[in-house]
């Protein structure tokens, strides 16, 4: 009797998986030949994220637009605003269950990492011909879309860089003419500006992607690398040393950020620096952001972020490629609806239209001369982004990088706050102890 | 018996059956299945074509000489002694509010509602105020502790280093005692009162009364009680998730979290896997364990 009831379980588990298994199987076998013979669909589900300031900003923003496209093509776009906190999540789900939406949006940083899972559409020469060439795209945003010498795994749709933000009022109250293009003299003003409560730079310590993405800026300017050219990890080079010291520095030794800052993982930085508490910030197209804070626009003053003295070619990398990329899903029921509509969100008047909204930059050369982007601060920005921008690695273990690296300048911060001395030493210690943590490949 | 009556419970079972597996079972097995295969990103759209590593994921889990073992037995002992001190307070907080509210006097249900409050908020509202009470700079706790009442020369953080742990188990106390409370609360009913005044005729003192009529009584609810405050301590997510995102400190790096930034964070979901299998195993024998020494206990009373 028992083992009668045992049997019938485990046939039900064996029947159970089996079935699981081959309803999973993914769509290697419906060819685009075949799936075209059936009539497309005519809806599109389309995975935005999270550009505005709030969920229903961007839904408010990208609905007229979709309407647009309605009009033009007759497929309807079902839009789905998803947080930034969930993306990735999603992402790993729809990959892993093929069911996910036609087109999305994808952190310019993941390309790598998801285009070695191939669930999305590679964007082949062919494939980049159908939504009008790839040469549209500058160059710099386009070399954050995969690994090298593969066909891209998303095109650029948004773009942003890093720009050194100060408050024009107080660096004329202290006296100082023009922004910090050194480190020297960033650190020399930091210090005049540190007086009072008030802080020289503010920074978000606690925010891991922001940790990793000015370590890495920092280490292309110490001539270092986090990987080498096939591919391993080099977290503890003495360059990245250098670079991570340095930013930990702005708490430690120069103490021209506030020692709460190395908690700061909501945005606090920002806020900081709207309010006049900090004189500086680091960050990625903040304008609109801090307009939005109530800090008074003739007061924000933008310049590159600083590099050493004399420093030339890759040593000065000013910011990582930062930015939005749109994907296709390779499950797509509707291949041509959906390049269609890549088609239509990077065409120049879209590009330009979305840009200006959310305050970003369009990667399209030819919308470089708009005047949307001709205010100083994108002016600022958009010229980084073209001459001296680097993309984050487009290796597959990104994420890991910047989870590992961007956890262990977090630590560094919190013991600077504490009081605890920063050493190369104890730096190198940290990041050895990251890489050890990398998987081995 | 015919035989068609013999078929029939187990017909009627069936959809029981079916559900179980599928809520149940085979997720489970998928799982201990996925801590055998070196599931990475490059796998995840097809898991069945990951490689079967055999224990490899296991013996990089618990080789505590490397890294990855070595963090994880930290992130084993924090947990340990989290659970053990979030567990103790909470369950003494609830006995002693439980007790306290077991006597009538005025304004009681309005207490008792209060009580329940932390227990009835959404969690991530709740948690997330306290991730603000906590912020060194501005939060209300330096406040008190360095404005206020001068008790401390220099603001402490408590969202980063080593008092990470103390918010921790703060935030979990306040967010669990009013289970133990209510539990408490409930099995007390069960108490006669002529036990008491029957005490208190003999001149028993009210601690004599608690030590030796409330606890007895309320032992079948304890075990219970206890198991389940463990249980759930030992697995929180969202206190640590919430107060401290995807990094927590070293100091408050629960193991729930650190299986999570070892499978989702950094895509490597058989490594994952594993770490959650070795959870499992873990709980069950700590489970077992508890479960056979209390029933002995028990008996050891009756």
């Amino acid at each position: 009797m028992r083992t009668h009831r045992i049997a019938v379980a485990a046939t039900l588990v064996v029947a159970f998986t089996a079935a699981c298994s081959r309803s999973s199987d993914p769509g290697n076998k419906s060819t685009a030949g075949e799936s075209s013979s059936k009539p497309a669909p005519k809806t599109l589900t389309y995975w935005a994220s999270n550009q505005g300031t709030s969920l229903d900003n961007d839904k408010q923003i990208l609905e007229p637009e979709l309407k647009k496209f309605e009009q033009q093509t007759g497929i309807a776009i079902h839009l789905e605003v998803v947080p930034w906190s969930d993306l990735l999540n999603r992402i790993l789900a729809a990959t892993a269950s093929g069911q996910g939406p036609d087109v999305l949006n994808i952190g310019n940083t993941w390309s790598a990492s998801l285009q070695s899972t191939g669930a999305f559409l590679p964007f082949d020469d062919a494939t980049m011909e159908k939504i009008g060439g790839k040469d549209r795209f500058m160059a710099a945003p386009l070399a954050a879309t995969g690994a090298e010498g593969k066909p891209p795994t998303a095109v650029p749709l948004y773009s942003m860089a890093y720009g050194l933000y100060y408050n024009k009022k107080l660096f004329q109250q202290a006296g100082i003419a023009n922004p910090p293009a050194t480190w020297d003299e960033l650190v020399a003003d930091g210090k005049k500006l540190t007086a009072n409560g008030k802080y020289g730079l503010a920074i978000e310590g606690g925010n891991v992607s922001e940790n990793v993405h000015h370590a890495f800026a920092l280490a292309k300017q110490h001539g270092a690398d986090f990987f080498d050219a096939s591919g391993k990890p080099t977290f503890d080079s003495p360059g990245a040393v250098a670079a991570i010291k340095q930013y930990v520095d702005f708490i430690a030794q120069d103490k021209i950020a506030a020692p709460g800052n190395a908690e700061y993982a909501a945005n606090q930085s920002v806020t900081d620096f709207a309010s006049g508490k900090a004189a500086m910030l680091m960050w990625q197209v903040a304008g609109v952001k801090l307009t939005t804070h109530g800090m008074s626009p003739d007061d924000i003053g933008v310049a590159p972020i600083p590099i050493q003295a004399g420093a030339s070619g890759s040593k000065a990398t000013a910011t990582m490629v930062a930015g939005i990329n749109i994907a296709v899903f390779k499950n797509t029921k509707n291949l041509d609806g959906a390049l269609q509509f890549v088609k239509f969100m990077t065409s120049k008047e879209e590009s330009i239209a979305l840009n200006k909204t959310y305050g970003s930059i369009s990667p399209l050369k030819e919308a470089q001369d708009d005047p949307a982007f001709n205010t100083p601060e994108l002016k600022t920005i958009s010229g980084v982004l073209a001459t001296r921008a680097a993309p984050l690695p487009q290796v597959p273990n990104e994420s890991q990088f910047e989870t590992l690296v961007g956890t262990a300048v977090k630590n560094l911060l919190a013991a600077a706050a504490a009081g605890k001395p920063t050493t190369t030493e104890s730096v190198k210690a940290e990041l050895v102890k990251a890489q050890q943590q990398m998987p081995a490949s | 018996m015919k035989p068609r009556y013999r078929l029939l419970p187990y017909l009627l079972l069936l959809p029981a059956l079916v559900m179980e597996l599928l809520i149940h079972i085979v997720p489970m097995a998928v799982g201990i299945i996925m801590s055998f295969k070196q599931l990475t990103q490059f796998f995840i759209r097809d898991w069945t074509a990951a490689p079967w590593t055999a224990l490899n994921n296991y013996r990089i889990a618990v080789d505590f000489s490397a890294p990855i073992g070595q963090s994880l037995l930290n992130s084993f002992w924090v947990t340990c002694s989290f659970t053990l001190f979030a567990v103790a307070f909470s369950w003494l907080l609830g006995v002693a509010a439980a007790i306290f509210m077991q006597e009538p006097f005025w304004g009681r249900g309005v207490l008792r509602a209060v009580f329940l409050v932390p227990y009835a908020l959404p969690v991530y509202a709740a948690v997330i105020t306290w991730s603000f009470m906590f912020q060194r700079d501005t939060g209300l706790l330096n406040h008190v502790l360095h404005d206020q009442l001068h008790l401390v020369a220099e603001k402490p953080f408590w969202l980063i280093g080593d008092n990470s742990f103390i918010a921790l188990v703060v935030v979990s106390v306040w967010k669990t005692w009013p289970f133990a409370f209510l539990t408490v609360m409930a099995g007390l009913q069960n108490v006669p009162r002529e036990l008491y005044e029957a005490a208190a005729m003999d001149g028993a003192t009210v601690w004599q009364q608690i030590r030796e009529i409330t606890m007895p009584a309320l032992r079948p609810v304890n075990q219970v009680l206890v198991l389940v405050l463990f249980l759930w301590t030992f697995n929180d997510f969202n206190t640590p998730y919430i107060l401290f995102g995807k990094s927590a400190p070293e100091a408050a790096d629960l193991i729930s979290i650190h299986i999570y930034q070892s499978s989702f964070v950094t895509w490597n979901f058989g490594s994952g896997s594993a770490m959650s299998v070795l959870l499992l195993l873990f709980l069950l024998v700590v489970t077992g364990i508890y479960l056979v020494v209390t029933a002995r206990w028990r008996d050891a009373d009756a």
